[in-house]
């Protein structure tokens, strides 16, 4: 404790903010926080009718705010560019599962456009309890600091924090001890933080804390992609910390207490039936995935090149249960029995600044253990929950890392990188010791690791232009689009999630769609139209999750007992009960009685999802050219790749090509199948493009702006702009 | 640890036991907020069934501030300043025991006050001393910690 009365005595309070907490009303506190750590200035935003019901909440809000703060010339490290997060208007409902999560959002310095990352832990709703549907954090400090916002009190605090911790598996805990008058009072505060890695690369994360009552510590969950830890560490902002003591059941003062008792005890009742019976994630978390996506071919194995690996058994959740601990609730936001989040709470390291010593870590999730373990070839569970820790110590995105890793290992196996260019490392798919160094020199800001964590994107400048890789090899094994890594799916044999992540506006991230059993394994949506629909009306769906602060995993994780027999099969895809429920839960908490029918959900996100793809066009981005998808997402790239699968090629040549394999080469048949399947992409496109109502260029059109009510001037006039120059050229 | 025992061939579907548990809860005659349910076997009439704690304590790990708890008497209990409402312990009690009302923010349970058995006039309630139930996993941790 000594050290902490050390730590607090070197706290200097840089600016003051006193308000009236407001009372929360049908799930919003009314008004956004906007606190610019350049000039200290703090400040209350109201939030309006408009912004309500056009933005809904969450990313919503997070764009909303984002857009008004920076220009289409602002880059990731300007100080125009912001943090934000924001729940949403359900967040924070204690009673149904899942309705904890944050959005945060910001110029992303791997994309250089506008980036959404979902998050669980308590920060966002405790924010909206201490009376912000929002926080923005603008500027750049020039000494560490902390805001603090203690929603009891009514008070905001920029506070210089010179001695704090910078990494996030030491920082939460003194965020703890520092903020909490007594022991009880840590249950009530929620921590931001990132760390060292999110310094000196651009893959930097965000770790949102919940207390965890019966393990005593903070559990940490990530606000991964698109490196916004980056640019907060580059705010030389330590960490935001909100502090509400007294969640109730009304805290988010529904409208409609009795709908949600009803609606809510069955979704947990229906969980404690159906999830062992279904994917047991109370037990195993998202882990279960790993052992379904390796049998159907799925599985990224050596930076995509296969889909499954005869060792991947070492990666299933059974390797992984044996390190959780079970029994205890494990929800990150209270009430989700769902409870995906695992714990370990005895771990030791074999490397770095915590060999051998006794550390907890979250985790793994699905995408942790195919990145960083199977993608890279490790088959080695301690190594992937290793890597999962110093990630997030670090504040480094598991899923970047993992994907650039996996990359630059291919380089190294394809004789682009050598130990002199990797300053000794050898990067061989499998090198579980070189795996956790460069993790280290990412945390350290030395070395090969620096360069890797830059991304992939910048990795292929840097390789042809150092080194004279052949840039167009480079841009098919980079699994990479808009700047973003890709998440952990092969997606060869199914070119509606090609779009899945092509299209997507942030970059290839799976929580917009997941298509491929629907479109490759049942081939429920086999013509272009069809998969257009389908790219039309899940990632609108899964949008408005991230509008309200819910988590997508309740939806279609578990299933009703009679979901699949009641519904046809593309029906049952969508889960119709549960959107049901979704509806009751916006008109029970918000007491919006113009929402009945799924399609009403679809036009909320509608609007966001469109302002999201402006926003991009704003920002430079947003048209055809940058959805482009790297080969190795639609097809074999290397010879070895083709022929693993030969058999299943040479047969879709014959079949939908019309080209004999018969006697032709690997190089004959590969380019024959790239040319195929560069074309279907293409169709594709136009197809998505079309059914949203946007240009063959991708563009949303001036009806589709005015239908949603995001005709603001500036988007006019950015559109105008842009269909101008189309009309020009 | 005692616990209310139900024995289905003496009930004769009065529903005493519920005005009486809702008064003893609540100063109020209602069914709906009794802490015990008695209702009609679905196809065998003059049988009926009641959805009572049995004290089991799967809710005390269901919990997630740690507001259900078990008393020196073996009976599971709520302290209703912790509890958040979030009612995952209504969800996964295995007797359907745990209750809501949407006049209430938290959720009430039968704590073997024996009122209901008390007023049955048939003998089909009573309160009776059972061997302690096994510790649950959130009891196991206190005892470490203690």
């Amino acid at each position: 404790m000594e050290s902490i009365e050390k730590i607090r005595a070197a706290h200097k309070i840089l600016a003051e903010f006193h308000y009236e907490p407001p009372k929360v009303q049908r799930g919003y506190a009314g008004q956004t926080l906007y606190v610019n750590v350049s000039d200290n200035a703090i400040v209350s935003k109201p939030v309006d009718e408009k912004m309500k019901s056009t933005f809904i909440g969450g990313r919503g809000f997070g764009l909303w705010l984002l857009w008004n703060a920076v220009s289409s010339s602002t880059r990731w490290n300007d100080v125009e560019n912001e943090v934000i997060l924001s729940s949403g208007p359900i967040g924070g409902t204690t009673v149904y599962p899942g309705a904890g999560k944050s959005i945060a959002v910001s110029i992303s310095p791997l994309t250089g456009t506008v980036i959404d990352s979902n998050v669980g832990g308590h920060f966002g709703p405790l924010l909206k309890f201490a009376g912000w549907d929002a926080i923005e954090i603008q500027g750049k400090a020039n000494k560490e600091v902390i805001v603090f916002v203690d929603g009891n009190k009514g008070l905001v605090q920029i506070i210089d924090t010179p001695e704090e911790a910078n990494d996030s598996y030491v920082l939460p805990e003194q965020i703890l001890e520092l903020f909490a008058e007594f022991p009880n009072e840590k249950v009530g505060i929620s921590s931001v933080s990132t760390g060292s890695g999110a310094e000196h690369t651009l893959m930097g994360c965000l770790n949102v804390s919940f207390y965890d009552v019966r393990r005593e510590f903070a559990r940490l969950k990530q606000a991964g992609r698109g490196g916004i830890g980056t640019v907060l560490r580059h705010k030389k902002v330590k960490a935001l910390v909100v502090k509400y003591l007294g969640v109730k059941a009304d805290s988010n003062a529904p409208d409609n207490w009795e709908e949600l008792i009803k609606v809510g005890s069955k979704m947990h009742r229906e969980i404690c039936e159906q999830d062992p019976i279904m994917n047991d994630m109370r037990g195993n978390g998202t882990s279960y995935l790993v052992s379904i996506m390796n049998d159907f071919d799925l599985l990224p194995v050596h930076n995509f090149r296969y889909g499954s690996h005869p060792q991947a058994a070492k990666l299933y959740s059974t390797e992984f249960k044996k390190y959780f601990s079970l029994g205890i609730p494990d929800g990150c936001w209270y009430g989700c029995t769902l409870a995906c989040s695992k714990c370990v709470e005895r771990f030791q390291p074999h490397t770095g600044p915590y060999k051998d010593q006794s550390v907890h870590v979250d985790g793994p999730e699905y995408e942790t253990i195919a990145g960083i373990g199977s993608s890279c070839g490790i088959f080695d569970a301690h190594a992937v929950l290793e890597a999962n820790f110093y990630c997030d110590t670090y504040g480094i995105d598991t899923i970047s890392f993992g994907t650039a890793l996996a990359f630059a290992m291919e380089c190294y196996e394809e004789g682009i990188l050598n130990k002199e260019r990797t300053g000794g490392l050898e990067l061989h798919f499998g090198n579980t010791l070189a795996m956790l160094e460069v993790l280290h020199q990412m945390g350290r800001g030395e070395g090969f690791g620096t360069v890797m964590g830059q991304g992939i994107r910048r990795m292929k400048h840097i390789f042809t232009e150092q080194y004279g890789a052949d840039s167009q090899f480079l841009q098919d094994i980079g699994m990479e689009c808009k700047g973003l890594e890709y998440s952990e799916y092969v997606t060869k044999e199914s070119v509606a999630q090609q779009g899945g992540y092509g299209l997507a506006n942030k970059g290839p991230q799976h929580d917009e769609a997941w298509l491929i059993f629907m479109d490759a394994v049942a081939k429920q949506i086999p013509t272009f139209e069809d998969k257009a629909e389908a790219l039309h009306y899940f990632p609108m769906f899964r949008t408005w999750f991230s509008l309200n602060g819910l988590c997508k995993l309740p939806w279609n994780d578990v299933e009703p007992a009679d979901n699949k027999t009641k519904y046809e099969p593309w029906l049952a895809a969508r889960v119709p009960e549960h959107v049901r429920n979704y509806i009751r839960l916006f008109t029970a908490v918000t007491g919006r009685h113009d929402v009945k029918e799924p399609e009403d959900l679809i036009r909320m996100s509608e609007a966001v999802y469109n302002f999201q793809r402006i926003f991009n066009l704003k920002m430079g981005y947003g048209t055809r050219k940058h959805d482009a998808i790297p080969y190795r997402s639609a097809g074999p790239v290397t010879v070895e790749e083709y022929e693993s699968r030969a058999e299943r090629y040479d047969k879709q040549l014959l079949d939908f090509v019309g080209f004999d394999p018969e006697g032709k080469s690997t190089k004959e048949k590969m380019d024959a199948l790239r040319a195929y399947r560069e074309r279907r992409y293409e169709s594709l496109i136009d197809a998505v493009y079309k059914r949203r109502g946007w240009t063959p260029e991708g563009i949303p059109t001036l009806e589709i702006v005015e239908r949603l009510g995001i005709d603001y001037p500036d988007v006019v006039a950015l559109l105008k702009k842009h269909l101008r120059e189309k009309e020009s050229n | 640890m005692r616990v209310l025992i139900f024995k289905p061939e003496l009930c004769n579907g009065c529903r005493i036991c519920e005005e009486v548990c809702s008064q003893t809860l609540f100063k109020e005659a209602n069914a709906e907020k009794s802490a015990i349910r008695i209702s009609e076997i679905a196809g065998q009439p003059g049988h009926y069934e009641a959805l009572i704690c049995n004290q089991c304590g799967e809710c005390i790990d269901i919990c997630p501030t740690m507001a259900i708890w078990r008393d020196k008497r073996g009976i599971v209990r709520i302290r209703k300043r912790l509890c958040v409402g979030c009612l995952s312990c209504v969800g996964f009690c295995p007797t359907l025991a745990m209750c809501i009302h949407a006049d209430y923010v938290v959720p009430f349970k039968c704590v073997t006050c024996g009122k209901c058995a008390e007023a049955c006039p048939t003998g089909a309630l009573s309160v009776e001393d059972l061997p302690d139930a096994k510790p649950t996993e959130t009891e196991k941790r206190i005892k470490v910690v203690a």
